[in-house]
């Protein structure tokens, strides 16, 4: 009888042998009814889990390496260690190529001299012992940083005799030994640092003389590979800066004209239906099929430059082509035809009334639809690789036309690198940059779109 | 003048054609101010300005085709006899030599007097080939520019000239995405060819060993191209995605569409489309560090041999790309299907669940395998992910555990490693390219077909 207090459907009388069949049956769907709710619960949160995950650790690999083991050292300009002539100026009666001339050979003498010995000496004011490791001392800074001193003395040559205060950056592996991405107790073969080094640094370190700073050679360096350290992005960056200009140019303007064509006046017959159809098929198709037709037509027909940002921008203005001219249409279908009917009504030509009144109209959804865009060309990297963008190149590009690498494609050229302890930090900080300008992009799509979102 | 120079000039012009246009017509509009002017002043304005522009700017465009080749056979053609004998390889050295020279661009060493000379008449025939080109630009563009001012009368219809230059405009961009259609078919089927020359379609669409050596090695053996290896390691990566990204994305789209509050399905949506928009090689480097680590380290936990860099590495993390196309694909789907279907079983006693599988989803299946297709499609382009993390081994093997080796990973290793661009070893990234394209376009168009179905049978 308890059982039956407990169910009110029980309660009015014993049920019936159907009775108990329905209730019976129906707590079962319930119980699938919740069942099937909570798994589609649960596959959400997996895939939020998921987008969490891959941020997590992405950040929390990549945050350390924007800063970077330093070392603070008072540098002497030796007028000793630096015995250079000034700077040739060109003469009246000399020809370009004469200077170019005496100019190179000036800049062999400055490369003969030993910016190294500036900063060996002045680590052995700190290093009381160092006279007996002079392979080690030469090895704390990274070899870039000796170019450094000579573009300060190359920018200003009064600094030589004079003393300044530097922070110099340290080799890769003492970076990589004092973040402890290798394990301390390590024998001493299987160790990248001398046991002398290791005792050096973390003596220096506990010094202060070694610190953790801000890491601007990751922005202001271009890739570099004798010297880990000092690698940026600076290159990559203005590779990709460059072959984004050329897609805005070029993409934008003619995924527009072309939306503008095929929504407004082309006639509906078979023609304008081939093409519709084409450029779906074009969104979809895969990106490194362009990087082919780049590879074949731009670079085997027309003699582009390989690894120019220009022809990498044309590849990925023909990729971002489709993805703007249908979130144009898109757009432009949504605006009402009673905005085009009341500009032909007081007699506006076609043409008028699409650019006076239906284009200003139609902008906000035009630039969203052109940032995504640029965005997705912007991560995009296997067609980059196959127009040879997969080189090495240890210089920031001064033109498009020039060899340069991009961002996405930097990634991939250090997720390679052997020095896997220093490269997985520093490819995931070039990650979080390349994912932050991304984010920005698409913030700035969706402030926009909310912005200036209208429902008709 | 450089050529960016003569196009800022042309910019500077078509500004200068516009005002002196604008002026015109107004002052033709004041003498004759008993007739009504055909077109606004800015018509008149722009009418003018591409008269001044457009025709000066076409023979820019043929100049700087043409010219190129007319000076230098120009200038060949006044060097001694001695030099002009030599090969037409050597030929090409010398002019870029003595290019070089006139230049001044790289110290050439020990340049002869013949040289110097030829360098020195290059410079005149340039500076000639520019002169002449401003020149008859000028020329043109003031003609033009006149004629067109002179012709402004009231009966001038000035709109419709600019309108038919803009339509045009119009018309031409919008065929651009049909000419990289074309350059991309016949590119790839002309190289295709070329390979084919050396390997026997046969060989290459049915052979089992990849094995493609160096373009070094003689033809006797130029190693073996066999594309079903490739097929079978992206079919093999693919459907992995796919077990991966089918569960998870449709049980995400049903359960925002049907159950979901409003609140949690607007941010859970835009959160889960961020995956969507992550660059491929991030989720390549975060299989290879990550994932592939895990599920080794899983893989010896259980028992099992699992390769860090395998198929099932790569599969996994390109099924978590996917998701975001099959749940928001779907969803809209869904959402498609209309409310009296819903309400009917509903009102019969069905649970919502119940509602879902056996009522919402078959109506909304053939979207859903379109979605899908088009996921798949997806799935086989990838590239990044599989460059990093498939282990990029050419073996036939059906094992998830072990590495292999796709189509797209395969063209970027033979066009970027060291071989030479016409041998085979090259030209078979075109053929694997073209048989790419093809199966994506077919997956893709039976897709979009049933798609548009489905959008027909319920608007």
């Amino acid at each position: 009888m308890t059982i039956i207090a407990e169910n009110p459907i029980k309660a009015v009388a014993a049920p019936s042998q159907v009775q108990q069949k329905v209730i019976d049956s129906l707590n079962r769907r319930h119980r699938k009814e919740n069942l099937f709710r909570r798994l589609g619960l649960t596959a959400v949160l997996i895939s939020l889990g998921l987008v969490a995950v891959l941020f997590i650790n992405i950040f929390s690999k990549g945050l350390p390496a924007f800063w970077q083991s330093a070392v603070t050292l008072d540098i002497y300009f030796d007028p000793q260690i630096i015995k250079i002539p000034p700077m040739p100026q060109q003469r009246d009666d000399e020809s370009d190529n004469d200077f170019r001339q005496r100019h190179i050979e000036w800049q062999t003498e400055i490369g003969f001299v030993n910016f190294n010995r500036l900063i060996t000496d002045s680590l052995q004011k700190v290093l009381p012992d160092a006279n007996k490791h002079r392979r080690d001392l030469a090895r704390v800074v990274t070899s870039g940083e000796r170019f450094a001193l000579r573009d300060m003395v190359v920018a200003d040559p009064s600094i030589i005799g004079q003393t300044r205060t530097l922070h110099l950056l340290t080799d890769a592996n003492i970076d990589v030994w004092l973040k402890g991405n290798i394990d301390r107790s390590l024998p001493d073969e299987q160790q990248q640092l001398s046991a002398k080094m290791r005792e050096w640094v973390d003596k220096l370190s506990a010094d202060g003389v070694i610190q953790n700073r801000f890491s601007l050679a990751l922005f202001m360096n271009p890739d570099s590979r004798s010297s880990l350290a000092s690698a940026g992005l600076a290159g990559a960056f203005m590779g990709s800066f460059y072959m984004m200009l050329v897609v805005i140019l070029l993409a934008v303007p003619m995924g527009v004209a072309a939306a503008i064509y095929l929504e407004e006046f082309a006639p509906r017959n078979k023609i304008t239906d081939l093409v519709e159809v084409n450029i779906n098929n074009l969104a979809a198709v895969p990106s490194i099929v362009f990087g082919l037709l780049g590879a074949s037509v731009l670079i085997g027909w027309f003699n582009l430059p390989m690894s120019a940002p220009i022809v990498g921008g044309l590849v990925l203005s023909l990729m971002t082509l489709p993805t703007v001219i249908i979130a144009t249409r898109s757009t432009l279908k949504a605006i009402p035809p009673s905005i085009r009917q009341a500009a032909l009504g007081l007699g506006a030509s076609k043409m008028q009334a699409i650019f006076h009144h239906v284009l200003p109209l139609a902008i906000p959804g035009i630039l969203t639809g052109a940032i995504l865009g640029v965005a997705q060309a912007l991560g995009e990297t296997a067609p980059l690789l196959l127009i040879g963008m997969k080189s090495f190149v240890a210089s920031i590009p001064a033109s498009p036309f020039e060899q340069a690498s991009a961002l996405p494609v930097q990634i991939y050229l250090w997720q390679g690198n052997e020095l896997r302890n220093f490269f997985e930090a520093r490819t995931s900080a070039a990650i979080i940059v390349l994912l932050l300008m991304m984010i920005s992009l698409n913030g700035l799509a969706i402030w926009l779109r909310k912005k200036y979102e209208k429902r008709w | 003048m450089s050529n960016l120079s003569l196009i800022v000039v042309l910019l500077v012009l078509l500004a200068l054609g516009y005002q002196l246009g604008m002026a015109r017509s107004r002052k033709v509009a004041t003498v004759n101010s008993d007739l009504r002017m055909h077109s606004r002043p800015h018509h008149y304005g722009m009418m003018v300005g591409l008269w001044a522009v457009l025709p000066a700017f076409f023979i820019l465009i043929l100049w700087l085709w043409l010219s190129p080749a007319i000076i230098n056979s120009m200038m060949l053609s006044q060097l001694p006899a001695t030099v002009l004998a030599l090969s037409a390889d050597e030929l090409r050295v010398v002019s870029q030599r003595i290019s070089n020279l006139a230049n001044n661009f790289g110290v050439v060493a020990d340049a002869a007097q013949w040289e110097l000379d030829a360098a020195e008449h290059l410079r005149i025939l340039k500076a000639n080939s520019a002169m002449v080109l401003t020149s008859l630009m000028a020329v043109i563009a003031a003609v033009g520019m006149l004629l067109s001012l002179l012709k402004i009368t009231p009966r001038l219809k000035a709109r419709h000239q600019v309108e038919r230059v803009v339509k045009a405009l119009l018309i031409l961009c919008s065929t651009v995405a049909i000419l990289t259609t074309i350059g991309i078919v016949l590119s790839m089927v002309g190289e295709t060819l070329k390979f084919f020359s050396y390997i026997p379609p046969s060989e290459f669409f049915f052979g089992t060993t990849w094995n493609p050596r160096f373009s070094t090695v003689g033809i006797g053996e130029q190693g073996s191209f066999g594309l079903v290896p490739l097929l079978a390691g992206t079919a093999l990566i693919a459907g992995i995605a796919m077990l991966v990204a089918i569960p998870l994305g449709l049980m995400v789209a049903i359960y925002l569409a049907e159950y979901a509050p409003v609140k949690l399905r607007n941010t859970a949506k835009p959160l889960i489309e961020v995956l969507a928009g992550i660059p491929t090689i991030v989720y390549g480097f975060f299989a290879l560090v990550t994932v592939g680590p895990f599920l080794r380290d899983l893989g010896a936990a259980i028992g099992l041999d699992i390769n860090a860099t395998s198929a099932l590495t790569a599969g996994v993390v390109m099924g978590i790309m996917i998701i975001p196309f099959i749940s928001s694909l779907s969803d809209d789907i869904i959402t498609q299907v209309p409310k009296s279907m819903r309400d009917g079983s509903l009102g019969l006693g069905a649970t919502k669940s119940e509602t879902i599988l056996k009522v919402v989803l078959p109506a909304a299946l053939p979207g859903i395998v379109g979605a899908v297709l088009l996921a798949a499609s997806r799935a086989i382009g990838e590239t990044m992910i599989v460059v990093l993390a498939a282990g990029n081994s050419p073996a036939l093997t059906a094992n998830p555990f072990e590495a292999v080796s796709t189509v797209t990973v395969t063209i970027v290793n033979q066009l970027t490693g060291d071989n030479d661009f016409s041998s085979p070893q090259s030209l078979v990234a075109f053929a694997l390219g073209l048989t790419l394209f093809v199966i994506t376009l077919l997956l893709n168009v039976i897709a979009l077909v049933i798609v548009r179905k489905y959008r027909e049978q319920y608007e």
